[in-house]
């Protein structure tokens, strides 16, 4: 195995010969946009006069007094354009894309919020856009498929495999070996062949770059602990980024242990997978003895997802952030609290953040100041959570 | 017996007449059309003067595969098929006289799992000859190919019509057995035509490299082999040998048989 596009042992590009060029080529187009003002200012523009960056940055006042411990400050990305932080990514990508010349575009979603993300910036650019998305995720989110073809994108219910979003994923690479010539593929986290990681990475940085900066400037001070929920992988690599070198900051990543890890019925790649290959990258995952990728799950459709991006697994090799994992009712109390305390509906994504932050606000105790990626609203999950009913009060 | 494995594929394109037409080399998953099935359809295969066999190990996660085959992993390991399992059908089939060249088809995953080494010498024991691997490109191969090499066995690599020339020679370099030449940009799956890509393809092939070309991906009627006398020493049939199966009623072999034969230009007796 080779070194490139590699974090630690992780990462690397495992895909058929038929899409090397295509991945050569986006790294050498990442390569020279990156380095080019043009580019730079051509995407701050477009994140700040369209998506609304900065996000504003938070202080959870009841929340904090209630936890009765360290401050507890929200990263605002739920108020960003589409209601989550996929739109970093999206946007980026396709600008990227059209400086590649590439008219068509094409995308996985599980949740549909990275779905709706590309649909949207690509009836902005006048761009031909097919979501692919497993069938039993457009049952769930109904509500995100409807809006993508409001924006005029074309969703392709996928029937294979589990009908999840390892499937939609498994779908859109097969379409993009196909169509590789005029298709840029917009992968939605970390995860898969290099150099994705790596670019959906420096898309989402503007999290962490922006938090860090409000924190010096509100503050005076960084965070002590960081906290996001991890899928995938990229809104907790975006707000991680920045403090990776601030040796004092903890990072904490939380993977949905769904119905509990001892069930088997989670989503949590680090907690209880191993190293393999899903995707094109060489990640934890969580797979039987013989290497079939497990199927998953959480009451999320965003962390609904076998693996994890390369870059995590490194992280949590060289300990240098954590990993924990909250059941499908402990995010849920955290969603009600939100609600009820701050009047701020989170994703159900981020309410698992929400409660391994609380649980560690109260630990830390006074004087210390924990930042939580508050990745995305809740108005998605509306339905999954009024099925399931209640309001969290009394579960505290 | 790592020696004779080596040279099975040798033997076999060796013993191809000038201007014949490409050998045949048809693909059966493990476990198809039933969990007992592949040691007699690769028997059936053989039977019908296939050049070599080529068996693939199901994976949850086939990327680089169409609907067909999708379908038919999926049900094998719906069924219990695992690759052990998998390369123990090709060790019976050997046990009951099967002596063409076999190359297994999986995913780089299923490999890692079991252990690149281990999984090089259990392919070894069981009589299989090379293995290909579409998700690992020449770049993340060396350690496979290794073991596989030092197992007597041929890492057999693919190419494709978007590869390079000058990245198609890296590729043949790490090549034994023969080049697997992917015929479209695409997934497996039955084509009408055989692209004028992959003429191209099989000519870059040739200029940089002594080895066999196998041609697969879409190669499903008897014209197409017949239009590639000269360009390929062989083809991969799969997706559409496998429809014909799933759909020829109670005898597997018998309709494998009939479908090979046609490909191959010969009659009943050929």
């Amino acid at each position: 195995m080779t070194t490139a596009g590699r974090f630690g042992v992780y990462g690397g590009a495992f895909v058929p010969e038929t899409l090397v060029p295509a991945l050569e080529e986006l790294e050498a187009a990442m390569t020279a946009a990156l380095a080019d003002p043009a580019f730079i200012a051509e995407l701050d523009g477009w994140l700040r006069d369209y998506a609304g960056r900065p996000t504003p940055l938070t202080l959870a006042r009841r929340l904090t007094e209630a936890c009765g411990g360290a401050e507890i400050w929200l990263k605002r990305e739920d108020l960003l354009h589409t209601g989550a932080h996929k739109l970093n990514n999206a946007l980026g990508q396709v600008l990227l894309a059209r400086r590649m010349g590439k008219t068509r575009i094409i995308a996985e979603t599980g949740a549909g919020q990275h779905g709706v993300a590309t649909a949207t910036v690509c009836a902005c650019f006048g761009l031909e856009c097919v979501v692919y998305m497993g069938r039993e995720d457009t049952h769930r989110q109904a509500v995100n498929v409807y809006k993508m073809g409001l924006l005029g994108a074309e969703v392709r219910p996928v029937d294979s495999g589990s009908r999840t979003l390892k499937d939609a994923t498994n779908e859109a690479i097969r379409d993009w070996v196909t169509n590789v010539e005029n298709t840029h593929y917009v992968i939605g986290s970390v995860v898969g062949p290099h150099p994705y990681p790596t670019l959906v990475k420096r898309f989402q940085r503007v999290i962490g770059d922006e938090a860090r900066a409000q924190a010096l400037e509100r503050w005076g001070a960084l965070p002590d602990l960081v906290v996001a929920c991890v899928g995938g992988g990229s809104n907790a690599i975006g707000i991680f980024t920045a403090f990776i070198e601030d040796e004092d900051v903890e990072l904490l990543g939380v993977e949905a242990a769904g119905r509990g890890i001892e069930t088997g019925e989670h989503a949590a790649s680090l907690e209880a997978g191993r190293p393999g290959v899903l995707h094109g990258a060489y990640s934890y995952l969580l797979q039987d003895a013989d290497g079939q990728v497990r199927e998953t799950h959480s009451i999320s459709a965003g962390l609904d997802y076998p693996g994890v991006g390369p870059e995590h697994a490194a992280l949590r090799d060289a300990e240098r952030a954590r990993y924990v994992s909250c059941t499908d009712g402990e995010a849920l109390r955290a969603f009600h609290r939100l609600c009820r305390m701050e009047g701020i509906i989170p994703a159900l994504e981020s309410s698992h953040a929400l409660a391994v932050a609380e649980r560690r606000a109260g630990e830390l105790g006074l004087g210390h100041r924990v930042l939580v990626c508050l990745s995305g609203r809740g108005d998605k999950d509306i339905d999954t959570v009024r099925a399931v009913g209640g309001t969290g009060e009394g579960t505290q | 017996m790592t020696a004779a494995t080596a040279g099975r594929f040798e033997a076999a394109f060796a013993a191809r007449g000038a201007g014949e037409r490409p050998g045949i080399i048809p693909y059966v998953m493990a476990g198809f059309p039933g969990p007992g099935d592949t040691a007699p359809l690769l028997l059936a295969y053989e039977r019908a003067g296939s050049l070599a066999a080529e068996v693939g190990i199901p994976f949850s996660d086939p990327l680089a595969d169409g609907p067909t085959i999708q379908s038919i992993g999926w049900r094998a390991l719906e069924q219990g098929m695992t690759p052990a399992r998998a390369i123990a059908q090709v060790a019976e089939a050997r046990a009951a006289g099967l002596t063409i060249p076999v190359a297994a088809m999986t995913y780089i995953n299923p490999v890692l799992a079991m252990g690149v080494e281990a999984f090089a010498a259990a392919c070894a024991a069981a009589g299989i000859d090379g293995v290909i691997v579409p998700d690992l490109p020449v770049d993340e191969a060396a350690g496979l190919a290794a073991s596989l090499g030092a197992h007597g066995l041929a890492h057999i690599p693919l190419v494709a019509p978007t590869t390079p020339t000058s990245r198609v020679a890296r590729v043949a370099a790490t090549a034994a057995g023969f080049v697997y030449c992917v015929s479209v940009t695409g997934t497996t799956g039955a084509r009408d035509r055989v692209s004028p890509a992959a003429l191209d393809l099989l000519a870059r092939v040739r200029s940089v490299t002594d080895l066999p070309r196998a041609l697969g991906f879409g190669i499903s009627r008897p014209e197409h082999v017949e239009a590639l006398t000269g360009h390929c020493e062989a083809v991969v049939v799969a997706s559409a040998l496998l429809d014909a199966i799933g759909t020829g009623g109670d005898d597997p072999g018998a309709t494998a048989e009939r479908f090979i034969r046609g490909l191959r230009g010969v009659g009943a007796a050929g």
